[in-house]
């Protein structure tokens, strides 16, 4: 593993913590419990099922909800999938429009787009420049036929932490089902869903130290939300997500969630330390800009332009760290992030961003590795620059007519 | 993505970067745009024979944009106007072996060679 590059990606994903690794072990051989939780007429059955149950409870724990609010699901996207066209497939009688932002993840934005294929009519707002949607725009936005309002809790790209409790209060107020997309920010940002009026909440296993493939949707009791099954089939989870539970997967999630809501508070502080440890690493270079807000923003995420120096090349140059340009999901593609353009950013700025996301793993050591490549790295681009070149001149580079191809 | 090992090369070692001071026997290309994630900058330097003496490069863009740059400077050189100018992007992609995806940036390095061609050209006749 010596030759491996430093892992900087944990926004995309995390590994399965070791703990979590040894008790999902315990539930698929022979020897261990590898039960149907759903066969009700023996001793394997029962245990799967217990097990099962524990792991609801320490989800549960996490956001302080009631265990009977929480049902799993695939993660995240498929969370979104269900929370989002399950209400609307419900509701659709009392209205068809949905109020959403732009810089959702794209379960949520193409949930809605095929909604608005289905005759829904769906608002996407602006995010305000520090990457946040403001309380009045998405006032401004509901209508009296709206049925759902869906904003993410924290951002996958710029970390940014959008203010759930307010918007519920709002939603409340107008009887509107409030959706949240929590997959980054469970175990990063307190939730606790007896204060926060939020309606529906996805979770994801994987981005906090458990196993892919598991996640798990709350849908709160009081007042009752419905929804519409997405998959059909044997009537699992009260009938919203039909299925054989995977238990190994469930028991990880649990653990990981019992593990997060343990350490919280202890590995904030020192994320917290490591970022601003990066921060002041970088703080003597020139035509640096961070996305987003600083202020309202999970320590685990940077995300950075580097004026005048192309993303991709330099992931290039930096090979030695594991980080993401871009939109990790997009980063296949030339698009420059729709993220940080939503946010008003210009393309080229757009197109010299790396989103840096640290994590339970993450050393100090490693911290000063990146800070060293950076600034060697950065500075051979730029001399290799003509865009750096301009800017040293002082020509303004939005005055020029670019032969766009 | 996966690069060929001369793209890495070039990439590594990039191949007469730099910038030549301006005067009628230079020309200077630039193409692209910022918002499309690359520009070049090409300058040639030509003879008294017509004969590309010298040729520098910058560039903001991708890996294969600065190889495909990197690599036409070194072919350019030496050659007369005429012969710079045949140079197409197909055998820049096949040299590097680059991909479907980043063949606009071979593209752009023969627009870079021409647009610095014209103004060289521009110059002389005026």
């Amino acid at each position: 593993m010596t030759n491996n590059p430093i892992y900087l990606d944990y926004s995309a994903t995390t590994p399965v913590d070791k703990r979590v690794a040894e008790v999902m072990c315990q539930y698929l051989t022979y020897e261990g419990v590898f039960g149907n939780p759903a066969s009700r007429s023996h001793k394997y059955g029962w245990d799967a099922e217990k097990a099962v149950e524990v792991a609801r409870q320490n989800v549960a724990d996490l956001i302080n909800a009631d265990p009977r609010e929480i049902v799993w699901t695939s993660g995240a996207t498929e969370s979104d999938n269900l929370a989002i066209k399950g209400v609307a497939h419900f509701y659709h009688k009392k209205g068809k429009h949905i109020v959403t932002s732009k810089t959702e993840h794209k379960a949520v934005l193409d949930s809605c787009r095929q909604l608005e294929r289905e005759g829904f009519e769906v608002t996407y707002l602006d995010p305000q420049d520090d990457g946040l949607v403001s309380l009045e725009s998405i006032e401004n936005a509901i209508r009296e036929d709206t049925i759902l309002v869906s904003i993410m809790h924290v951002n996958n790209e710029i970390g940014v932490i959008q203010d759930i409790a307010a918007i519920g209060e709002l939603c409340r107020s107008r009887k509107i089902v409030f959706h949240v997309d929590a997959a980054q920010s469970a175990g990063k940002v307190a939730i606790d869903m007896q204060q926060m009026k939020v309606d529906l909440l996805s979770l994801s296993a994987h981005k906090i130290y458990g196993p892919k493939g598991i996640g798990a949707l709350y849908v709160r009791r009081k007042p009752r939300i419905r929804l519409e099954a997405q998959m059909h089939g044997g009537g699992h989870e009260r009938g919203m997500r039909s299925g054989t539970l995977a238990t190994h997967q469930i028991v990880g999630m649990g653990e990981a969630f019992l593990i997060a809501r343990q350490e919280m508070e202890e590995e904030l502080k020192r994320i917290h330390d490591l970022r601003e440890y990066f921060l002041d690493g970088i703080k003597d270079m020139e035509e640096v800009y961070i996305n987003g807000s600083l202020e309202n923003r999970v320590p685990h995420n940077l995300n950075i332009s580097f004026n005048y120096v192309e993303g991709e090349s330099l992931l290039m140059a930096i090979d030695d760290l594991a980080v993401s340009s871009g939109s990790a999901c997009t980063s296949a593609s030339l698009e420059p992030s729709y993220v940080l353009r939503a946010l008003g950013r210009s393309d080229e700025l757009a197109h010299s961003s790396i989103r840096f996301s640290i994590g339970r793993f993450t050393t100090r050591a490693d911290i000063d590795h990146a800070l060293e490549l950076l600034h060697v790295k950065i500075q051979k681009l730029r001399d290799l620059s003509p865009l750096w070149d301009m800017y040293k001149a002082g020509i303004d580079l939005s005055t020029i007519e670019w032969s766009a191809h | 993505m996966a690069y060929s090992e001369k793209v890495l090369d070039h990439y590594e070692n990039p191949r007469n970067v730099g910038t030549i001071d301006e005067d009628e026997s230079v020309g200077t290309g630039m193409v692209g745009a910022p918002a499309c994630g690359d520009v070049m900058r090409l300058q040639i330097k030509v003879g008294n024979d017509g004969i590309i003496e010298d040729a520098k490069f910058k560039t903001y863009g991708c890996g294969s944009a600065i190889a495909s740059s990197s690599l036409v400077t070194e072919w350019i050189k030496g050659k007369s106007l005429d012969d710079a100018e045949q140079i197409n992007n197909m055998a820049i992609a096949e040299e590097l072996a680059l991909p479907p995806v980043k063949i606009h940036c071979s593209v752009l390095a023969e627009d870079a060679i021409k647009a610095a061609i014209k103004d060289y050209k521009s110059k002389q006749s005026a």
